[in-house]
């Protein structure tokens, strides 16, 4: 007695006022699926091949990427050959963002002024992501004690102002090298943002653990690591990727931010957020010296924020 | 319940001017006692999704006398709850339209009226009440609030008067020390006394119909008992029509005068109570007798419904119950589907075989 | 009789209350199970009913292993559940499986079927031979009536019956003598209901498999059922065979129960024997002295709140029920 392969909208008995539809791939659609391989990342990509607003979100990132990574691609010009005599003048054909204030080419340093700014927050949101997310999952998994101790330094952790506390770290720091400054920033952004990560991976796997399958799993005989990385990790895990994604996101705007208040990196090194706080004040009389940098700025940050929404979506398998 | 007379002028749709909370505002109706109490009339309801138009209910109609109990079965996604919802007028839109049929209460068509009259209706002569009181309740406002509000709104009374009211409408429900329980959240209820908090909502306004959407699917059996036997109470006591749409065979039997089956969307077979169950005459609803396990009987076969309900979406042509028939044939299979055949009187079924079915001829 | 399987001896499982933001503490406790103890045998299906409240999904967690009780024994072919722990509490677990209620909880929606129903084997590597494992998967996949084509699917992508049934699968994995069925089917849909049962009824009597039925649909337990306890508070009340407990209640409880339970035939309307109880069920976490059913009981008498009835055979009833004034009375049938 084998029931027809149907896709349909899950009802239950006590449904009231169920919206009926939803009507799933017909069976054709459904009968070729069974050949693809199992993986859900696989489907994932499958999904995200097809999603405009992803593919126009990666395609921006991979730009701004490949700025960071071969700059030497983007422009021949070197961002710090400066001749004050050149000092802000407006885009030509050869340099298309013009000069800034101290005779360097703009659009140069806007493409170097990419490494930097990226290489930060993707290292910082690597960082909270491990940081936040281990101490999220200790905590919510196994509770008790280690969940209230967690917890609680969480909260410390949280209530540090995170502009001020910038501040404060930096100013303590005081990096020199651009090395040494891109490192402390990190450390700084690392340090103030695990919270937010801990917090949300925490509540999502307090709420996994007492889902029906992994109460089976545990009545199976399996380990807790098996519990962790198996079951609650993948369907907890969603949550944290979109937070992460946009905290990346942030913190391109944040490292911009701490240099602009001048604890972040300094000259010689160039970034975005140099080149706003530098350029600040010629906001009515040479905006594009403001409009670059920014435009910039805020198309990478759209660009993560929308790429890990549609990542979000594609990874639920619910949302077929 | 006693009128309550006031010399205070208070906005009221009438002309006169004493406030009596217990007369109705017409606001404007032409209501005709001669006419039927509640009459469906072939309704149909759409879901435009994106994934395609799924026809939730297809062409229903059904009626109710004052008094009486209609019980709309069926299981899930038969589109029931749609079909309440829609004669209600509370059908989310979008992704939900009404896309044809009448519904009249006392011959006027509450599809066609304005949605300011619509609510007024709603308030004073059709009442719902849902399954989850949980989610039914507004979780921050005390139960005498809301049931206050109810007269505060619709018949203008003061606080006082309001509070009075839902004491009395507490009582009246037959819970205990209403007089102290008025002042309490929905959350310190239990299940039971939720369900019986939502029939005093939906019955202090002195409806004329009472749908009630699978009221007590959710509760443990003896408070299922004791709610059903509140509600046949109090329809006795208000000569009030009831619509019981569920999936439960058994407390069908207990409470239906009539019965109105429902299978993707459609009416498949209506009838007395004692007839449907002695004899049926859809291949459906017999089906769904022999799945189903008795208290009273152990060791029967239980027959199984092979197949799935069908995708709304995509409704099979003819009947819609064909794929899954035993009885079926070429006819079935084609469009269009089949009419309601009248077996006797009172009685239909959208079968073309249903002598069949019944074991006639 | 066939021998026995499982027994349990004065099961109790307590959770504590607590109190308190930083520092917590133990303000009471919620009786869930207070001193169970039921038999089940080799093929036999023991049907185990009550209300919300009554215990009786934490009974099902305790035996599956899921919670550990406060005290008492659960013995299953010799081990003691309870008291085992490390690699002899996992071995012991193979013979004692569970079927869940929510068809779209009990399976984990990033795992293909194929995951879900090998998901055993790697738990416990030594059962199937790992080149044996897929045919295996593919076999339980055909015996609870799934087509094994679908193996590489998600739960998402199967109606709720066909869920169940993969839960199904998933339980008969490790062979087990004992499967813990905690309200299987009623999440599905009547029509869909009967083809889970009869697959759990084929099942046994092919696998020879023994099952503790928990429900609270009373017809649907008595279709199923050879031996039924009927809880409530925590405590078993009534205990038998189900032409005693269904037919020939003892039990106020029991007999309040079944008469609330309507029958799908209108004849019977007004004819059957009606108890409608009064008030809530008491909380667990204050029970009432002696008898704990005395506060809604008719029967109740200053005995009740003195004595707690054991759960034995009386008098008035051949099968065991605790009830100092335990009597028959069929609230099933029309009263002639």
């Amino acid at each position: 007695m084998t029931d027809p392969m149907m896709s349909t909208l899950p009802t239950t008995e006590t449904g009231g006022g169920v919206v009926p539809g939803a009507a799933g791939p017909g069976a054709a659609g459904a009968e070729e699926r069974k050949e693809r391989s199992a993986s859900l990342w696989a489907d994932a990509w499958r999904d995200l091949r097809k999603n405009v607003v992803f593919l126009i979100s990666c395609f921006i990132i991979l730009v701004i990427g490949s700025m960071a990574l071969f700059p030497k691609l983007w422009t021949s010009q070197d961002p710090q050959a400066c001749h004050p005599r050149y000092s802000k003048l407006p885009p030509s054909w050869e340099h298309p963002f013009g000069y800034s204030v101290t005779g360097c080419d703009y659009y140069a340093q806007a493409i170097h002024g990419a490494r930097p700014s990226l290489t930060i927050a993707i290292l910082a949101t690597i960082g909270i992501l491990l940081v936040g997310g281990t101490l999220g999952i200790l905590a919510g998994f196994y509770g008790g004690w280690l969940d209230a101790i967690i917890s609680r330094i969480t909260d410390i952790f949280f209530s540090l102002p995170f502009l001020l506390g910038a501040i404060v770290f930096l100013s303590l720091l005081k990096p020199n090298e651009p090395a040494a400054q891109v490192a402390s920033i990190t450390g700084v952004l690392i340090v103030l943002g695990w919270v937010t990560i801990a917090r949300i991976t925490r509540g999502s796997v307090i709420a996994t653990r007492a889902l029906d399958y992994v109460q089976a799993a545990r009545a199976l005989g399996a380990s807790n690591a098996r519990l962790m990385f198996r079951h609650i990790l993948p369907n907890a895990v969603a949550p944290a990727i979109v937070v992460a994604t946009i905290a990346l996101g942030s913190f391109v705007s944040a490292e911009a931010t701490i240099t602009f208040i001048g604890v972040g990196l300094r000259a010689p090194a160039v970034s975005w957020g140099t080149m706003i706080a530098t350029h600040q004040q010629y906001i009515n009389s040479d905006p594009w010296l403001l409009a670059f940098p920014g435009g910039l700025l805020v198309a990478t940050v759209l660009a993560f924020i929308l790429a890990g929404d549609a990542l979000r979506d594609a990874l639920d398998p619910r949302l077929r | 319940m006693s009128p309550v007379a006031q010399t205070d002028s208070v906005t009221q749709t009438d002309s006169v001017t004493a406030t009596d909370i217990s007369v109705k505002p017409n606001g404007g109706l032409a209501l005709d006692p001669t006419a039927p109490l509640l009459e469906v009339r072939d309704l149909k309801v759409d879901f435009r999704t994106r994934y395609g138009v799924a026809h939730a209910v297809n062409g229903v109609s059904f009626h109710v006398r004052p008094g009486e109990t209609l019980a709309i079965l069926g299981e899930s996604g038969c589109g029931k709850s749609v079909t309440a919802q829609a004669v209600m007028g509370i059908i989310d839109s979008p992704p939900g339209f009404v896309t044809g049929g009448e519904v009249r209460f006392r011959g006027v068509d509450l599809l066609k009226l304005p949605e300011e009259e619509r609510r007024r209706v709603r308030a004073n002569h059709i009442a719902m009440i849902f399954q989850d009181a949980l989610s039914a309740l507004n979780p921050v406002f005390t139960v005498g609030f809301q049931l206050g509000e109810l007269f505060r709104k619709h018949r203008g009374a003061t606080r006082a008067e309001a509070r009075k009211r839902a004491i009395e409408l507490l009582d009246m429900v037959r819970i205990p020390a209403a007089a102290q329980r008025v002042h309490d959240f929905p959350h310190q209820f239990s299940g039971g006394m939720r369900q019986r908090v939502m029939i005093a909502m939906s019955l202090a306004l002195d409806p004329d119909v009472l749908i009630a959407d699978e009221p007590t699917t959710a509760l443990d059996v003896t408070v299922q008992a004791q709610i059903m036997k509140l509600l046949a109470d109090l329809q006795a006591e208000r000569n009030m029509g009831l619509i019981l749409i569920t999936h439960d065979m058994g407390v069908v039997a207990d409470v239906a005068d009539r019965i109105s089956v429902m299978y993707a969307g459609r009416i498949v077979e209506e009838a007395p109570v004692h007839d449907i169950y002695a004899n049926p005459a859809h291949p459906y609803t017999k089906a769904l007798l022999e799945s189903i396990p008795r208290l009273d009987q152990k060791g029967q076969e239980l027959n199984v419904i092979r197949g799935l309900p069908p995708n709304l979406a995509n409704i099979p042509p003819g009947c819609s119950f064909n794929p899954r028939c035993r009885y079926a044939q070429d006819v079935c299979r084609k469009d269009p589907p089949p009419p309601q055949f009248t077996v006797d009187v009172g009685r239909t079924s959208a079968c073309h075989f249903w002598k069949d079915v019944i074991g006639r001829g | 009789m066939a021998e026995v399987v499982l027994e349990t001896r004065d099961l109790v499982k307590y959770f504590p209350i607590m109190r308190g933001i930083v520092f917590k503490r133990r303000v009471g406790e919620v009786k869930a199970v207070d001193g169970v103890s039921i038999t089940l045998h080799r093929g036999e299906t023991l049907g185990v009913v009550g209300e919300s409240g009554c215990g009786k999904s934490t009974l099902a967690k305790l035996l599956i292993g899921l919670e550990r009780p406060t005290s008492g024994s659960i013995m299953v072919r010799g081990v003691d559940m309870a008291r085992v722990r490390g690699a002899a509490l996992r071995r012991a677990r193979r013979n004692i499986q569970m079927v869940m209620q929510d068809p779209y909880t009990s399976l984990n929606p990033r795992m293909t079927v194929r995951d879900i129903v090998g998901e055993p084997f790697e738990i416990h590597p030594d059962v199937v031979p790992k080149n044996r494992r897929a045919a295996r998967v593919a076999e339980l996949i055909e015996l609870v009536g799934l087509n094994p084509d679908h193996i590489n699917r998600y739960p998402h992508q199967f109606s709720g019956g066909q869920r169940q049934r993969i839960g199904i699968a998933r339980a008969l994995a490790l062979n087990p003598e004992i499967i813990i069925c905690d309200e299987p089917v009623s999440a599905l849909d009547v029509s869909i209901q009967a083809q889970v049962m009869n697959l759990l009824d084929n099942l046994q009597k092919e696998l020879g498999l023994a099952y503790i039925f928990i429900a609270h649909d009373l017809s649907v337990v008595r279709h199923i059922s050879d031996r039924v306890a009927v809880m409530y508070l925590g405590k078993v009340v009534e205990t038998g065979d189900e032409s005693q407990i269904y037919d020939h209640p003892t039990h106020p409880y029991t007999q309040a129960l079944l008469s609330a339970v309507p029958v799908p035939d209108p004849t019977l309307r007004g004819l059957r024997d009606q108890i409608v109880l009064e008030g809530d069920v008491p909380s667990p976490a204050n029970p009432p002295s002696g008898c704990r059913f005395r506060t809604r009981c008719w029967k109740a008498q200053e005995i009740c709140a003195k004595e707690e009835p054991a759960l034995v055979e009386r008098p008035g009833s051949p099968h065991p029920s605790a009830c100092h004034f335990a009597e028959e009375r069929d609230v099933v049938h029309a009263a002639d």
